[in-house]
Parts: C-alpha cells; sequence; structure tokens
C-alpha cells in the first residue's frame, strides 16, 4: 500500500479552530506541503497575523513569530534581514494585509523584501464576526454594511494584488483560489514558486488566494465554494500578474 | 486502481467538502454517529468503490484524511 | 584616552554601534534625524542592517522581528514618532524582546514644537502603550552619560528580555560635549535559545508571541512579567546626588533639567543658600527609596522638582518624598527652558524668603 495523501509534517497535531468548510486550512495545508517540497522547513520562520490566522503560529511546524495586525511584513523584514539565508513568510487576511497593514505591504514589496507572502482574501472579517473588509464587494452584506456595502459610501474593493503587481520590487505576484482540487493544485504551484523565487533572492512574492467564509457568508461550506467562484472570482480575477523570471528568459 | 481512506473522525466537522468532491460519491456525513466536537463526520462503507484519487483529502480543511492506493 | 567633541545624536549612534548593535530601523524626525543618518553611514562598516521604514510603526515592528531573529537591535524617534512606536513597544514587552529604544523629548502635545521638552515621562515610565507593563528607562544627563550608558542598556535588554528606554530631550540630542570613550566589557549574557532562527529540524519551533487568549494563560503571564519587574526593581534602580551636606534644598530633576538645577544650586550657594540636586538616572524603576532617604535629611527643608514640562515626574517625587518634607514643582513647557535664576527663586520661595 503507498500513501497518496496524508497530513503534512510542516503541520503541527494542533486542531485548527477554523470553522467547518472554511478554507483557511486548504491553504495552510499548501504552505507546509510546499515547505516540505522545497526541504525548507528547517529554515522558515513564519509570520502570523491578527485576524482568523491569528493562531498560525500554532500549526506550523517551523520557528513562528505573531505580528501585530497588519505588520507582518515589518516583522519579516526585521527577521529576513537578520538572517538573509533563511525563508520567511507571512501568513495574512485581508483586513490584516488590505486595510490596517497597506503601508506595511505596499513598502515591503517596494523595498523588493525577499519574502512571501500569502495572502487570504474572503471578502469579509472573519475574526470580529463578519465586519467589512476592504475587499467586500460591492452590494456585499456584512455586519457593518448591513444594507449591503455602498460604491458611493465605501467605494469598490481594493484589488491587492493588481496593486501589488506595479511595483518594481515585486518579483511575483497572483491569484489563486482553492475551491476545486484543479484550483488547489494550481494554488500549490503558485505558492512553490513565489517560494523559489525567494530563495533565489528575486525579490517580494505573493500569492493572493480566494477563501471562503461560510459562517460570516451565511451559507453551508459548499454554498460558499460556488458564491465563491461565481461571484468572487469576476471581481477578483485568477491571473499571474507579475512574474520576473518570465521577463528574463 | 483501488484506495484506502481514512478518517480521524474525532477531528472532522462534518463541513461535507469531501462528500462534495469525490467523484464516485462514496463519502457520505454518518449521522448515527456524534464526535466529540458535536458534528457528524466523514465515513466511507463503499471503500472499495474508491479510486484513491484524493480529492478528499486534499480539499479537508483540517488535514484529517489519509489516502492509501491498494 | 582623548577627549573628542561630539554631537549627542551622533554618539548615541556610535556608541550603540561600540555596544553590539548591528541592527537599526527608524523615520527621521526631528530633533533626533542625526541618529538614522549617522547609522546609514556607518552601520554598513560593521556588516550591519541599517533600513529607513515607511513609518515609526513599520520601523518598531521591524524592530520586534529582528529582536526575535536574535538580534542586537535598536530604534531611534522623538515624542511623536514614539507614540506612533507603542503599538511595537507593547508587543515587545508582552513577547519578552530585547531592544533599545531612543526617545529624543521635543515639545508636545500633537506636533507641539521641535524643541527640547520632557512631556514624555509619564508615556515613557507607566508603559504607553495598552496593558501592564513597564520599560527599563534610563535618563542620561550628559553626552557622556549616554555613551557610558549605552552598552548597559543593550545589556539590560538581553539579560531581562525587555525593551530599554535612552530617555534624552532635544537638548542633549543637539548639543555638542566632550566625550571619553571607554571601553565597558559586555556582560556574559545567556544565548538567545528562544531565537525564530530556523529549528533546523533539531529542536522543537520557537514562538514569539504576547496572545495568550485563555484569561488564567494571560493571568500567569503578567505575573510572571510583574515577577520581572520586581526583580528590576530590586536590582537597576541608578541615580545621583550631589552636595547633599547640609542642603535646605533638594532638587530633584533628570536630564537637562538636572544641569539647570546644579546652576540654580551654585546661585543659591552665592546667597548663602545650600541646595543639593538628586537626579534619578533610572526614572523607571525609580528611585523612589533613595530620595525618601535623602529628603528626610534634618538640613532639608523643602524638595524642588525641575523639570521641562508642566509637571510630571513630579508625581513620582511626591510618591517617594511621602510627606517627610513639602514637595513643590517649577517647570516650562513646549521647548522652553526654565533659567537657572528662575530655579533658584523657586526654591527661595520654597524656604519661604
Amino acid at each position: 500500500m503507498a500513501i497518496v495523501y496524508e497530513k503534512s509534517k510542516a503541520l503541527t497535531d494542533a486542531e485548527m479552530h477554523y470553522c467547518p468548510g472554511c478554507t483557511h486550512g486548504i491553504i495552510h495545508k499548501l504552505v507546509a506541503e510546499t515547505l516540505v517540497d522545497l526541504d525548507v522547513l528547517g529554515k522558515s520562520i513564519g509570520v502570523a497575523p491578527v485576524g482568523c490566522a491569528v493562531f498560525a503560529y500554532d500549526y506550523f511546524n517551523c520557528d513562528m513569530h505573531e505580528a501585530a495586525h497588519g505588520r507582518a511584513p515589518a516583522v519579516a523584514t526585521g527577521i529576513k534581514h537578520v538572517l538573509p539565508d533563511r525563508t520567511v513568510f507571512t501568513y495574512q487576511g485581508d483586513g490584516d494585509l488590505a486595510a490596517i497593514g497597506t503601508a506595511e505591504i505596499v513598502h515591503a514589496a517596494m523595498r523588493g523584501e525577499k519574502i512571501t507572502t500569502i495572502f487570504v482574501n474572503n471578502a469579509v472579517y472573519g475574526m470580529t464576526g463578519g465586519q467589512m473588509a476592504p475587499t467586500t464587494l460591492v452590494g456585499q452584506k456584512t455586519t457593518t454594511a448591513p444594507f449591503g456595502r455602498s460604491f458611493e459610501h465605501y467605494g469598490a474593493p481594493i484589488r491587492m494584488a493588481e496593486l501589488l503587481a506595479t511595483i518594481d520590487g515585486a518579483a511575483y505576484i497572483e491569484r489563486v483560489t482553492v475551491t476545486t482540487p484543479a484550483h488547489i493544485a494550481k494554488a500549490k504551484r503558485a505558492i512553490k514558486k513565489a517560494f523559489q523565487i525567494q530563495d533565489e533572492g528575486l525579490g517580494f512574492t505573493m500569492v493572493e488566494v480566494l477563501s471562503t467564509c461560510p459562517t460570516n457568508w451565511g451559507m453551508t461550506p459548499v454554498e460558499a465554494l460556488s458564491w465563491l467562484n461565481e461571484t468572487m472570482i469576476p471581481a477578483f480575477p485568477l491571473s499571474v500578474f507579475r512574474d520576473i523570471t518570465k521577463k528574463e528568459k | 486502481m483501488a484506495g484506502n481512506v481514512t478518517f480521524r473522525q474525532d477531528r472532522c466537522k462534518g463541513c461535507g467538502l469531501c462528500v462534495h468532491v469525490c467523484p464516485v460519491k462514496i463519502i457520505f456525513l454518518d449521522e448515527t454517529v456524534t464526535n466529540r466536537k458535536g458534528y457528524h463526520p466523514a465515513t466511507i462503507v463503499e471503500m472499495d468503490r474508491c479510486i484513491a484519487c484524493a480529492n478528499c483529502a486534499r480539499m479537508c480543511p483540517d488535514s484529517i484524511i489519509t489516502v492509501e492506493r491498494l | 584616552m582623548a577627549k573628542e567633541l561630539w554631537k549627542g545624536n551622533e554618539a548615541v549612534a556610535e556608541a550603540a554601534i561600540r555596544a553590539g548593535c548591528r541592527c537599526y530601523f527608524g523615520y527621521p524626525i526631528t530633533p533626533q534625524s542625526e541618529i538614522p543618518e549617522y547609522m546609514a553611514l556607518h552601520m554598513a562598516d560593521t556588516g550591519g542592517v541599517f533600513l529607513q521604514s515607511e513609518s515609526e510603526i513599520a520601523a518598531i515592528n521591524m524592530v520586534y522581528g529582528a529582536s526575535g531573529a536574535g538580534a542586537r537591535v535598536m530604534t531611534s524617534s522623538s515624542s511623536p514618532g514614539i507614540s506612533l512606536k507603542q503599538e511595537g513597544i507593547s508587543y515587545m514587552c508582552g513577547a519578552e524582546l530585547p531592544a533599545v529604544i531612543v526617545n529624543v523629548m521635543r515639545g508636545g502635545p500633537g506636533l507641539g514644537t521641535i524643541q527640547p521638552a520632557q512631556g514624555d515621562y509619564f508615556q515613557a515610565t507607566r508603559g504607553g502603550g495598552n496593558g501592564d507593563y513597564r520599560l527599563i528607562v534610563l535618563a542620561p544627563a550628559t553626552i557622556q552619560e549616554v555613551v557610558d550608558l549605552m552598552q548597559e542598556a543593550f545589556d539590560l535588554a538581553d539579560q531581562y528580555r525587555i525593551p530599554v528606554m535612552m530617555l534624552l530631550d532635544g537638548m542633549i540630542g543637539q548639543m555638542m560635549e566632550p566625550v571619553e570613550w571607554t571601553h565597558t566589557p559586555a556582560s556574559d549574557l545567556p544565548g538567545k535559545t528562544w531565537a525564530t532562527t530556523g529549528t533546523e529540524g533539531k529542536r522543537p519551533p520557537n514562538i514569539i508571541n504576547s496572545l495568550f487568549i485563555d484569561p488564567d494563560a494571560c493571568n500567569r503571564h503578567n505575573q510572571h512579567l510583574e515577577e520581572k519587574y520586581k526583580k528590576i526593581i530590586e536590582n537597576e534602580i541608578k541615580y545621583s546626588i550631589n552636595d547633599l551636606v547640609d542642603a535646605e534644598i533638594l532638587f530633584v530633576a533628570y536630564g537637562t533639567p538636572s544641569r539647570l538645577a546644579r546652576a540654580a544650586a551654585r546661585l543659591l550657594g552665592e546667597e548663602g543658600i545650600k541646595a543639593g540636586v538628586f537626579r534619578p538616572i533610572s526614572v523607571w524603576p525609580y528611585p523612589y527609596d533613595a530620595l525618601r532617604e535623602a529628603a528626610s535629611q534634618d538640613s532639608v527643608q523643602a524638595v524642588v522638582t525641575v523639570e521641562m514640562s508642566t509637571g510630571q515626574m513630579v508625581d513620582d517625587v511626591r510618591i517617594g518624598v511621602n510627606g517627610v518634607k513639602p514637595v513643590s514643582f517649577i517647570g516650562q513647557a513646549g521647548g522652553v527652558i526654565p533659567s537657572p535664576r528662575e530655579v533658584a527663586d523657586a526654591a527661595k520661595k520654597a524656604l519661604g524668603r
């Protein structure tokens, strides 16, 4: 008998606190599997955010640093400059990265920090109970936009992958999702490529992963997959937005 | 090609994502069992129909599924 | 060794490098910008890291990361910038990480002024961010003392796993004074086995964290920090006393005003009034007992606190003196420095003369 799939050694045995069907857990697996595939687990330092992934430091089987809300790219910058030969990643949600930590992520990209950011975009604030995020869709109802996000009041959702792809220091920027096994395979390739580019020292890398929040979207886990595919992807198209390794060829 | 799937049922949250992606539709949430978390865990009875594709395991957010090829 | 003329801010930076600091993150702000400028020029010679961040918030969080990774690291700023750093300082206290933070104070509140002041005393000594925590806060009064304390600041930070603040004012940052560089041997410090340097597969993961979601665990963590603060209070109080013999007036002042107080004491001496100066060097932990002992001396009739603020440290003076003698206050804020004459007159008023 051959093992086809088992839990990654880069995940601890801790039970994840995520709600049933939340795809954070899938994204954790992809990062963990990548660290093993690239044989960098022992030299990896992860930076956990504030938000639903706040306990990520309990789940990854490598050294971890818990950052203040939005500051993970600054913390990762500090770590990477002290330990330039290590693999450093941040794992951040949309409130963390696209609201309170916008300056930190933009400037980490500008400096071309050799880190990898996993940006989990689920269009809502999960941990605090379903409030509006900067990535909430126009018309999407949240606890702080109970009549739906109004374009007149809040504008339209911010597309961080596209925004960061305009920055010269960014080496690799892709948006993926994990709603089907095929998407999961593609997301894993993106994450692997981002870590490889980091280790080659080419610049800042980020993979934005569209993720579900069944609890705060008020859907079953399977309905949430459909809603993401049908409603979120048109607003946040899946694509490689920047890849400097392609330009060089 | 036959497979064998094991679930750490005590850790299952009954989200049903594995049920959703199983191409041969053999996974179901066992409503006769309630685990310590209060969920009906995923299970398979017709294991001989498993094709060892591991879609279920890759989709499981809680990494409770192991798939072997027989 | 020969004395050299050094500007305060540049001496801060050079002393940090000599103390083994190999990592600096900061954002320019007057009146301390010579510190990042000096670091930008000289850190490269040491093979160390200099990085100008996008904000003070980013700078302190880079310090948080670098310290977690085991580096001897510092940042510097002035009052409004230090306000922005409070988030990171609170996290570092919670996660028990060492660093040195230099505050070259200017007038406030808000944008205030770029001139020297001491209005950040409460913020520095009470823990300016959220939660129950303290920093070690050292307040040198001369550039020589800045230089002499820097090695100790880094060593204390490592020894107790706590941020140490060097609390200066714009006067000390901007003026030039002779400095004699003496070699202070580094303390024998424990290795940073807690640092996030990569497990190399040889140990369980290290986690740098200030989150204790369970209230009992968070309470235990706070009690653990409190025990540490008690040890610091027992062992790390620093102060100096000048001219206490037969003193009728006891001035209490830290930093630049302690020098004004000594000038005022000379003016009083010319008028036949003896005055001594009690100068806290560590303003947290505060030398309450030593101050009470000095104030209790029979000759002392009045305790006069001198500050470049509207009266902040005077609260600690009252706690220390604890009613054994009357305590009064003389100060100016917003970048205005009290004159020695003004201070001497305040002392005479306190004596009823």
